[in-house]
């Protein structure tokens, strides 16, 4: 399986990256140099092994629902790269 | 003073020797005068605050075991009121406005931070090539990578520019470059060490761990390190042994493995011979040695660069240019500042497993792709409980190559095999450690040790073993 300008363009975009024109090829051949490396595993018989998605065999642990935190918006609001009237500001998305 | 391991520095404290700001002070002008770009910041006024703090708790006999011990954390430690940049220009102006909970575990044992230190790009890579602040360099020859992602720690703990350093490690991040550089790294059990607070990357696999100058030093940072924490729920509830205890413990009849899979065609006949002598020694200690197969671990690379790549690019969409980190000039509307400020603030190799990972995870992709990863994933880690049967350490290289030169290794699959030996310890949540075992060449060579799921006793104990009967873990660079 190969990608071709077009789809690495529709990926990127996906993952909100761009990709300048002149540097298209490159990451095209790049990408598929990396898929082609994970193409052997296709080939490998995991007859009814479950998925591992977690290396410990434990369940997730829940606490109480109960704020733990106080209210430390001040803080977060003072790294914003831009806030206004205790919000984050971005570009105008609703005219 | 610099030549000193923790445990002696720790005696030095307590008999007055020399006090925690004359000790900061020496080490902060060590590291103002390397050249080895080993730390992204350097934060002279917390560390001698600290170490005067440390200095009254010790006077008014309140210390603690590490009170007034210096140490370079990893830039991927989240320090209220410091830079924390994880290497990238995503994070250059950002300022934790909490610190992680290894930063707090730290702060409370009245330890002093001398700085943070360099690393790649949000712990991606394996030569410290990818940092936005420049490539680390190897102190036993400069012109050398110090492997990554640690670099920095690695190289700042080699040159004893700081008596020992944090890392992480999520596919080989604490080992490789503590073999490059020939200093002792452990990357424990994962749900050992707390992740709050650290930057995250894979979060199925990163782990921190010590980066010292000996077995001794890291069992006993790794005892400050270790524990449950409320605030990560993959923390493990499991009580934590002193690590210091179990050091002398004789190795007769200790039962190492070696897997076949990892001495093949790939490796280097220097490396190869460097470890074959180190297994000899621990044969001399009474250890019986025996090969094993861990055969699904050749597919370690390509399971590991699908599985960390899909979490990559789910924890690093919350960089967004909104909330916090690097933010695009004018952004024309919502999207344009999404994709400008991501395309600008991530460096090259983070882009691309970004883009892995969106791949792997889209519709129509995913079963065959992430999926069968961690099918394969499974299969990796089977192995090794079979292995463990049998075996109660398991021994091998820790990478298949010495230190590179800087900026020979340019394509990116290439890059991906020097983590060929490490990747499949973290896809099974194992605990390893590499450890001096020799140079090839001039340039240090690393054992390998993995140990089965929460043995970083036995792990620390064979390590320290051997650094009793020989001496490589005491050899310096020129210069130092």
């Amino acid at each position: 399986m190969s990608l071709d300008n077009k789809q690495v363009r529709q990926i990127a975009y996906l993952a909100r990256l761009s990709i300048e024109d002149a540097d298209l090829e490159r990451s095209t051949s790049e990408l598929n140099n990396i898929l082609s490396l994970m193409s052997d595993l296709s080939e490998i018989d995991t007859g009814d092994s479950e998925p591992m998605a977690h290396p410990l065999d434990m369940s997730q642990r829940l606490r109480e629902d109960k704020v733990t935190e106080g209210n430390l918006s001040e803080e977060f609001q003072a790294i914003a790269p831009k806030t206004g009237k205790s919000h984050f500001l971005v570009p105008t998305v609703i005219e | 003073m610099h030549n000193f391991s923790v445990s002696e520095l720790i005696k030095g404290l307590k008999n007055k020797d020399f006090s925690s700001v004359e000790l900061t002070q020496h080490y902060l002008n060590r590291i103002n005068e390397s050249k080895l770009n080993a730390f992204i910041s350097v934060t002279d006024d917390v560390a001698l605050l600290q170490a005067k703090e440390a200095d009254l708790r010790i006077a008014k006999g309140q210390a603690s075991l590490l009170s007034g011990i210096p140490y370079g954390h990893k830039d991927i430690f989240c320090t209220k009121g410091t830079k924390t940049s994880a290497g990238s220009k995503m994070l250059d102006s950002f300022v934790s406005p909490y610190d992680a909970s290894l930063s707090e575990k730290f702060n409370s044992e009245g330890m002093v931070m001398l700085g943070k230190t360099n690393m790649d790009e949000f712990a991606m890579g394996s030569s410290n090539e990818n940092s936005y602040y420049g490539p680390v360099k190897n102190p036993w020859d400069l012109n050398k990578v110090p492997g990554g992602s640690s670099g920095g720690s690695a190289a700042a703990v080699a040159s004893r520019i700081v008596p020992f350093a944090t890392g992480t490690d999520t596919g080989g991040s604490i080992r490789q470059p503590a073999s490059l550089c020939g200093i002792t790294g452990i990357k424990p059990t994962y749900g050992r060490i707390s992740r709050y607070g650290m930057i995250a990357y894979a979060s199925s696999l990163d782990q921190a761990g010590p980066m010292t100058q000996t077995a001794e030093d890291a069992a006993i940072i790794l005892n400050a390190m270790s524990g449950f924490d409320i605030k990560d729920s993959t923390s493990a509830v499991k009580d934590v042994p002193d690590y210091t205890q179990t050091l002398e413990n004789s190795l007769d009849g200790l039962k190492i493995g070696l897997p076949k899979e990892f001495f093949s065609s790939g490796l280097d006949a220097g490396v190869e011979k460097v470890i074959m002598q180190a297994i000899k020694e621990y044969e001399l200690m009474g250890a019986k040695v025996q090969e094993i197969s861990l055969a699904n671990s050749v597919h370690a690379i390509p399971t590991y660069y699908i599985v960390a790549p899909c979490e990559c690019s789910s924890n690093l969409s919350r960089f967004d240019g909104v909330r916090y980190g690097y933010r695009c000039e004018d952004p024309k509307d919502l999207d344009d500042l999404y994709l400008r400020s991501r395309s600008e603030g991530f460096g090259e190799e983070v882009k691309r497993r970004i883009m892995i990972g969106a791949y792997a995870l889209s519709a129509g992709y995913y079963d065959a792709y992430y999926l069968k990863a961690q099918k394969v994933r499974q299969l990796i880690s089977d192995d090794f409980k079979t292995a463990f049967k049998n075996v109660d350490v398991i021994m091998g290289p820790v990478s298949p190559t010495t230190a590179f030169d800087l900026g020979s290794v340019k394509d990116p699959v290439s890059m991906y095999l020097a983590d060929i030996y490490t990747l499949s310890v973290n896809l099974a949540g194992l605990p390893g450690m590499s450890i001096p075992a020799g140079f090839s060449k001039n340039l240090p060579v690393g054992l390998q040790l993995i140990g089965n799921h929460w043995s970083e006793e036995l792990l620390l104990n064979a390590a320290h073993q051997y650094q009793l009967k020989t001496d490589w873990h005491n050899s310096l660079p020129n210069e130092i």
